[in-house]
């Protein structure tokens, strides 16, 4: 099996300068592996840095101590030393992030959300649409709701148009952040099923999944994050 | 950001190094060291006073530095200093590989001529002669950015708010330019005539692979159009990174005060 | 009256250099029909040289009115307009004893330039009789006492308002224009400070925006006076409002042409044989106003014409701008009935 993603001896402190500058240690010394067509769940109880982990990965959040390894075809890239265009790099290329909430951005219309990562890697904005309009169309977004701003939609709907995007461009990296959480049962399974497609193609999954149906259904292997308090 | 296959074999192409403007015995801004990368949209933050408009103006070469390089990499890939070249230099390359966009329409247009001939004085002035080819460039550029052909002819001051702002971000980018500073873009504008705006920016830097250096108090707006961000204060630049991380992570005193300060709708 | 002794002043002409080298040519060789000017038009009382012939001046005045330190003054400011075509270079110019408006710089130029021996010709809109031209011609007939006329030909320094001569003018005569604004720029940059940087690096755009402006509103060149034109390749410069028609006539001309702004302290210049090319647009070239019909009185066409009301129901006929060629047309070759 060939790694994807290596942690190694990742910590994370929050010094809250707002409140005297208490520093909180949330995580220290975290140990973590990912194969390519393996998915891994992380697991614990709120508040225990789950979260955390993913946004250090992504690069949402800074790294205080450790390495997280990334590997980007013949290179390894170590995103808690990276220098931003490198992130945003393999952000475009590498890493997808299916975040719990949709930043939405204004006027701008779901379709077009949903193709932005492959438009960024060239694709032109015909091909990225039809796509996106497949995407959209398996997880039951109604048509009707394609050409509109996200920000106005339902938690459900909004989640979808997120998924939609985090899975278009197909990279071989994919950390999900509660991805069924709004889901009616219908579009979970369709969720499942996306998600099984991607790990027969060899991406590597890290995610938190609530659900247990879920987390049963889509991943490997658990990993308890209270291991690294 | 455009599609870069390499980066590698990159380089920068704005750096800044050491910039320093002191007024008197006041700082307007200190020590800024920073690279920007073609395609890169990186915001300067902070609140009145904190220097991101100096900052802005030494790197636009409208101000010169008490000190520090600014570096430019032109399009023959050669790099020069900005305040090493000639004015004449300078100028020609603020109207052409460069754009400015002022946070008042007034003073990034001329308010006395027509929509049509704003956008086209930037071609006229690198040689265009041909006023047929102008003006269905002005159109198209007024097409762009959402203004109605049929307001060609008519002054800016006949524009509301937004479409001023829209019309100067035509005339900066006719020529093509491969960084664009702009001052607080949408300062002054209704919240949705905001949103259209940087809808528009976002959408024509993408498409352009444009560089661009955007001073904002509103991080809002630093989220929605910035990869990059810088937090000043009093001079200094405080914080750096990625704009999702400095706003998500915060890690100084000033920037966690700044994140925390901003109203939620 | 004393004979003025016109070796004991510096030959205005040449500069201080060597002054007053040149000796004066009895004015009974002149041809033409020179005039003295005392004519019943002129503003001032009977002139102290009236019916003289050998240029007495009235010598309460420094020759031309201007002392000898002004005049140096404004010939290097000439020379070094001289030397760079178009360049507008400030000068310190002088009250006159006239109001600005009236061709307070033009006066000057003409004042810095003529020589006891010149031959003075002075028009204003093309007509040697209007009361601008006749009050600067008696005002150097009486300061200067230099012979003054009508005929363009006979004429070596012309000062003019608003027209070139029709008459093609020749290596030994010097055209004096009166400019009320010297900055074509200033239509679109008022900063003073803006402009002069522009002409030095050449950023010429913005005055193609003003054309471009003109074809957006009236589908044309709307611009008919005071056209802009490039100097040399080199400057853009303002010709002073003469209709556009006259433009081509400082191309090439053999004969120097002066331009002085008194209010605004500018001079500037376009030597002999120089090029000069109104600027314009590839799909929108330049062109000269044309006329439908010659000139009602002398029959002359290819000239500039003036619209005049000739009675209060809409009648009007087009007469010759240029009064002395019109004369000299109907005098030659009278015009059919």
């Amino acid at each position: 099996m060939t790694m994807r993603l290596c942690l190694s001896g990742v910590g994370k402190t929050f010094t809250m300068h707002l409140q005297g500058g208490v520093a909180i240690p949330v995580l220290h010394g975290v140990e973590l592996a990912v194969a390519e067509g393996e998915c891994v769940a992380l697991t614990g109880p709120s508040g225990a840095g789950k979260s955390t982990v993913l946004r250090m990965i992504y690069g949402n959040y800074v790294t205080d101590e450790g390495q997280i390894l990334v590997v980007d075809g013949e290179r390894i890239v170590d995103m808690a030393a990276a220098a931003p265009r490198r992130v945003l790099d393999l952000r475009r290329r590498t890493i997808s992030y299916v975040s719990q909430f949709l930043r939405a951005v204004p006027r701008v219309a779901a379709i077009d959300v949903v193709s932005e990562p492959l438009r960024a890697l060239g694709t032109s904005a015909a091909d990225a649409r039809d796509r996106a309009a497949t995407l959209l169309q398996r997880l039951n977004l109604p048509e009707r709701l394609w050409t509109l701003p996200p920000a106005t939609f339902s938690g459900g709907e909004q989640q979808r148009v997120n998924i939609a995007r985090g899975l278009i461009a197909e990279h071989p990296i994919l950390i999900l952040d509660e991805p069924t959480a709004s889901l009616d049962a219908q579009n979970r399974d369709v969720v499942v099923e996306l998600i099984n497609e991607r790990k027969k193609a060899g991406v590597a999954m890290l995610g938190i999944f609530h659900d247990a149906d879920v987390r049963d259904a889509v991943c490997d292997r658990s990993v308890d994050i209270r291991a690294f308090a | 950001m455009p599609h870069h296959t390499s980066l590698d074999n990159d380089t920068p192409l704005l750096r800044a190094s050491g910039v320093s403007r002191f007024y008197g015995s006041r700082i307007g801004c200190h020590d800024v060291s920073f690279e920007l990368w073609p395609g890169e949209v990186l915001a300067i933050v902070g609140e009145s006073g904190s220097g991101k408009t100096t900052l802005l103006n030494c790197l636009s070469g409208r101000l010169t530095p008490t000190a520090g390089v600014v570096e430019y990499r032109m399009r023959d890939g050669t790099v020069r200093g900005i305040f090493s070249m000639s004015e004449a230099e300078r100028r020609f390359l603020a109207r052409t590989d460069w754009g400015f966009v002022h946070q008042d329409a007034r003073d990034g247009l001329r308010m006395t001529v027509s929509a049509g001939g704003n956008v086209g004085e930037r071609l006229m002035a690198v040689g265009a002669r041909n006023y047929g080819a102008i003006r269905g460039e002005a159109l198209d550029w007024l097409e762009r950015v959402e203004i109605a052909a049929d307001r060609v002819d008519d002054r800016p001051d006949t524009f509301s708010g937004g479409m001023r702002q829209r019309l100067q971000i035509a005339r900066n980018l006719v020529t093509g330019p491969r960084l664009v500073f702009m001052d607080e873009p949408t300062s002054g504008l209704d919240v949705s005539v905001q949103a259209r705006l940087l809808d528009l920016l976002r959408g024509l830097v993408a498409d352009l692979g444009l560089a661009a250096i955007v001073v904002t108090h509103d991080l809002a707006v630093a989220r929605m159009i910035s990869h990059r961000l810088m937090v000043m204060r009093g001079g200094e630049v405080i914080e750096t990174g990625l704009t999702d991380q400095v706003l998500d992570d915060p890690r100084s005193a000033y920037a966690q005060l700044l994140v925390a300060s901003v109203l939620q709708p | 009256m004393t004979e003025r002794d016109t070796s004991s002043l510096p030959s205005p002409s040449w500069g201080g250099a060597g002054g007053g080298a040149r000796s004066e040519r009895p004015r009974a060789e002149r041809k033409g029909d020179a005039v003295r000017p005392a004519a019943p038009t002129a503003p001032s009382p009977t002139l102290p040289h009236e019916g003289g012939g050998s240029g007495h001046a009235d010598t309460a005045y420094n020759f031309a009115y201007l002392d000898e330190q002004t005049k140096r003054m404004i010939r290097r400011a000439i020379l070094k307009g001289i030397a760079i075509p178009g360049y507008q270079v400030p000068f310190a110019s002088r009250e006159m004893p006239m109001p600005y408006g009236w061709g307070t710089g033009g006066v000057q130029v003409t004042a810095a330039i003529l020589g006891p021996d010149d031959t003075l010709k002075v028009i204003d809109q093309g007509s040697d009789d209007t009361t601008n031209a006749v009050a600067i011609r008696g005002f150097f007939a009486r300061t200067a006492g230099v012979t003054t006329t009508t005929s363009t030909q006979d004429a070596t320094v012309i000062q003019t308002r608003h027209r070139i001569p029709e008459r093609t003018l020749t290596e030994n005569q010097v055209l004096v224009f009166q400019v009320p604004i010297p900055e074509p720029l200033r239509f679109l940059e008022p900063r003073e400070t803006e402009t002069r940087k522009m002409h030095a690096l050449e950023e010429y755009g913005i005055m193609h925006v003003k054309l471009y402006e003109d074809i957006a509103r009236h589908g044309h060149i709307a611009t008919t006076y005071a056209y802009p034109v490039l100097v040399d390749g080199r400057y853009v410069m303002d010709p002073s409002p003469i209709p556009k028609f006259d433009n081509p006539k400082m191309n090439r001309s053999d004969a120097l042409m002066l331009f002085g702004a008194g209010r605004e302290q500018r001079i500037y210049a376009i030597p002999p044989h120089t090029d000069v090319k109104s600027l314009d647009f590839e799909d929108h070239p330049f062109e000269v106003q044309r006329f439908e019909e010659p000139c009602a009185l002398c029959g002359s066409t290819g000239v500039y014409l003036d619209e005049i009301v000739t009675d209060d129901k809409g009648g009007r006929m087009f007469v010759c701008s240029d009064s002395d060629l019109c004369e000299e047309q109907r005098a030659g070759q009278p015009v059919d009935a």
